[in-house]
């Protein structure tokens, strides 16, 4: 084990398949420039040399259908975006390209593409510059979506997804960059579809995505320690496929649940998810499913309308309290993730 | 030579440094929480150009649209509330730096998609032409934007529909730290003409130069003869994004650029209104006034309220 960034633990996946993989290649806008994609692609243009690590035009949709006609020729290439908003332009080829080909080919052919993108909330990024957009993806079929936490989960989750003979989804959260964690030594590869149990609990199931997984373990120890409650919190790593079993059995155990996701609600993968445990834990709810997510509207810039359009430990902890019938308890003396101080802009 | 003119040039160019000076002084406080692409080295390049369009002429740009906003009428009160998040900006805080707009002025929108917002300024250009307005619309972009499909079906469209559509090219050479060589593999100007549409290059910094390049193509898309291009190179004094110099990045050198800062639009377009019989009173008049006027839009700004939890709901929908 080693303690490592999730930045340079999505640097350690991509050499350790370079280096076993020489059709592995990456490319897209600053992939070689000297801030590297927040340092996700540090030292490998050096180490791999310019032909598997290269910058594009600013061409998002062609290039995506450049990556997948090198995958049909046997390559595996990893395209990045900086922000998911830009491979938003990119949505033709996923949609209507990459996802169809396996099976118009009658399982003849396959895209073998991971995109990774760089999502969420930065420092005043605005409505182009802080979206998620899982649930938009996970929607078409043929396309995985993975999302993962921390640091070991980045390296992991990423040679999973090269790996994988499928077109993959990589959603990383800008704020994840910086944090630390314990990551496997040598080759280290989680396949697509497992998620993680981040934190035992018996009293609520939260299911949470990205960043809200920081979120929910701030708020299980706040709610541990002011009412007693406990939550355990349950990070499914993999929206599609989904690990329905891990998310079910939580929640058969607990008896409640609520869905924190990093995205819009509506129509969104925490619906998708209440609908799961509905059908599956209908038997064993103590009360209905609740949601978290971006408040229904365009990601506003100024800092208390960014504060009040994500959700958080707070919201967290109010939402559950609801749930459980308990009062409100005082949160001033508390210390949560502040934006003030931890990251300032631009970007 | 015009005074009243070159005077009117000189305001633009200098409001737009010296507001952008001023977010440049303020910026590290941390008070202003939105990414800004400054313009330092394009005030001349986008005053020219904005002087040669009317009041209701309708114009588009991208994230790079602070002198924009301030050249076309925007009003430096909202732009700094805006910058610094508060209930009495261009947008109540919601828009920030890179979705500036002025619709009372005709600016009608920004976009920081590269190349989203051209297609928009078709449909604008299409409008004006459907309803006989009289006005033109006109599209602010970068170089980078040009390597977008929709770059060249917009191009297409314009050209083929004879759409009173200008196009305004802001040629700074990079894509955030790339550079053209690197990324583009045709000439934009040559390449633009062979969609038989009138192309207007030029690399000067003087707003009175490009104010008459612009004047010309403008007149002739006034005229119904369809789309014209004008491709206007400039130097980027400063990073992509942020408030400082980068030339120490390594990807670009300042000694390149020496013949850049010596035509300093803000130096030129000064000598200009001089030359053109502005007295030297005058134009420290004018420039105290100018600087004046920001240091009140700041005050008013960090005096004003964020705005309430409430707003964040509202204009979601028409
Ligand atoms: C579709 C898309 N891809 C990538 C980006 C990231 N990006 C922001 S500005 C920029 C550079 C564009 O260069 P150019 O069009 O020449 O404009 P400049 O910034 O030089 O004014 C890029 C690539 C984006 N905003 N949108
Ligand atoms: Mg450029």
């Amino acid at each position: 084990m080693s303690t490592l960034t999730y930045r340079n633990a999505i640097v350690a996946a991509q050499v350790q398949e370079m280096e076993r993989d020489a059709s592995v290649f990456l490319y897209g806008l600053d992939v070689s420039d000297h801030k590297r994609i927040f340092g996700s692609t540090a030292g490998i243009v050096e180490k791999f040399g310019p032909e598997r690590c290269f910058i594009t035009p600013t061409a998002e949709d062609s290039m995506a259908g450049f990556g997948l006609g090198a995958a049909l020729c046997g390559m595996r290439p990893v395209h990045i975006h900086i922000r998911v908003d830009f491979m938003l332009l990119t949505i033709n080829q996923l949609a209507n390209m990459y996802s169809n080909l396996r099976y118009m080919s009658g399982g003849r052919l396959s895209a073998p593409v991971t995109m990774r993108a760089v999502i969420g909330r930065g420092w005043g990024q605005s409505c182009q510059h802080s979206k998620s957009m899982q649930s938009l993806f996970a929607h078409i079929p043929g396309i995985k979506v993975v999302m993962p936490t921390s640091p070991a989960d980045a390296k992991g989750l990423l040679a999973g997804a090269i790996r994988d003979d499928n077109p993959v989804v990589v959603l990383e959260h800008r704020m994840l960059y910086d944090i630390e964690g314990e990551v496997p030594d040598g080759e280290y590869v989680i396949p697509m579809g497992k998620g993680r149990v981040v934190r035992e609990g018996a009293d609520l199931t939260v299911i949470a995505t990205s960043w809200m997984n920081i979120e929910a373990v701030k708020a299980a120890e706040i709610l541990e320690r002011r009412h007693g409650v406990s939550l355990e919190v349950v990070d499914p790593r993999t929206i599609h496929p989904l690990d329905e079993e891990l998310l079910v059995n939580s929640v058969n155990k607990t008896g409640r649940c609520l869905v924190a996701d990093y995205d819009w609600t509506f129509c969104g993968f925490s619906a998708e998810a209440a609908a799961l445990i509905g059908e599956r834990c209908f038997g064993a709810l103590r009360s209905p499913v609740t949601r978290l997510g971006f408040a229904h509207v365009p990601c506003p810039t100024t800092r208390p309308l960014e504060n009040a359009f994500y959700p958080n430990a707070e919201s967290i902890v109010r939402s559950v309290e609801k749930t459980l019938d308990l009062p409100a308890c005082d949160l001033s003396g508390e210390v949560f993730y502040t934006y003030e101080h931890n990251f300032k802009g631009p970007f | 030579m015009n005074t009243t003119l070159h005077t009117e040039l000189y305001r633009k160019v200098y409001t737009v440094r010296m507001a952008e000076e001023r977010i440049r002084a303020d910026y590290m406080g941390d008070e202003m929480k939105t990414p800004v692409h400054l313009s330092l080295g394009e005030e001349g390049l986008v005053a020219g150009v904005v002087h040669a369009l009317t009041a209701t002429d309708k114009v588009f740009g991208t994230w790079r649209n602070h002198a924009l906003y301030l050249t076309k009428g925007g009003s430096l009160d909202d732009f700094f509330c805006e910058l610094y998040g508060r209930e009495t900006g261009v947008a109540c805080g919601k828009a920030g730096s890179m979705h500036l707009s002025s619709p009372a002025h005709g600016f009608l929108a920004s976009s920081a998609v590269v190349g989203s917002i051209l297609p928009v300024a078709l449909g604008a250009a299409y409008a004006q032409k459907a309803q006989a307005t009289g006005d033109i619309a006109a599209v602010f972009f970068g170089d980078g934007a040009t390597e977008e499909g929709v770059f060249w079906e917009t191009l297409n469209y314009a050209a083929l529909a004879k759409l009173p559509l200008l196009f305004v090219c802001e040629d700074n050479g990079l894509a955030i730290h790339s550079h053209i060589q690197n990324r583009q593999s045709y000439d934009i100007a040559t390449t633009v003409k062979t969609f038989n549409l009138p192309v207007f290059t030029s690399d000067s910094t003087d707003a009175g130069e490009i104010h008459e390049l612009a004047a010309t193509a403008a007149a002739a898309v006034r005229r119904g003869e369809g789309p014209a291009f004008l491709l206007l190179k400039y130097l980027r004094y400063l990073e992509h994004v942020g408030v400082n110099e980068d030339f120490s990045a390594g990807y670009r050198c300042k000694e390149d650029c020496a013949d850049w800062f010596d035509r300093d639009p803000v130096r030129v377009q000064r000598a200009n209104a001089l030359k053109a019989g502005a007295t030297e009173a005058e134009i420290a008049a004018l420039e105290n006034g100018i600087r004046a006027a920001i240091e009140a839009a700041v005050a008013k700004a960090t005096a004003s309220a964020f705005p309430a939890l409430d707003e964040l709901r509202k204009d979601v929908y028409a």
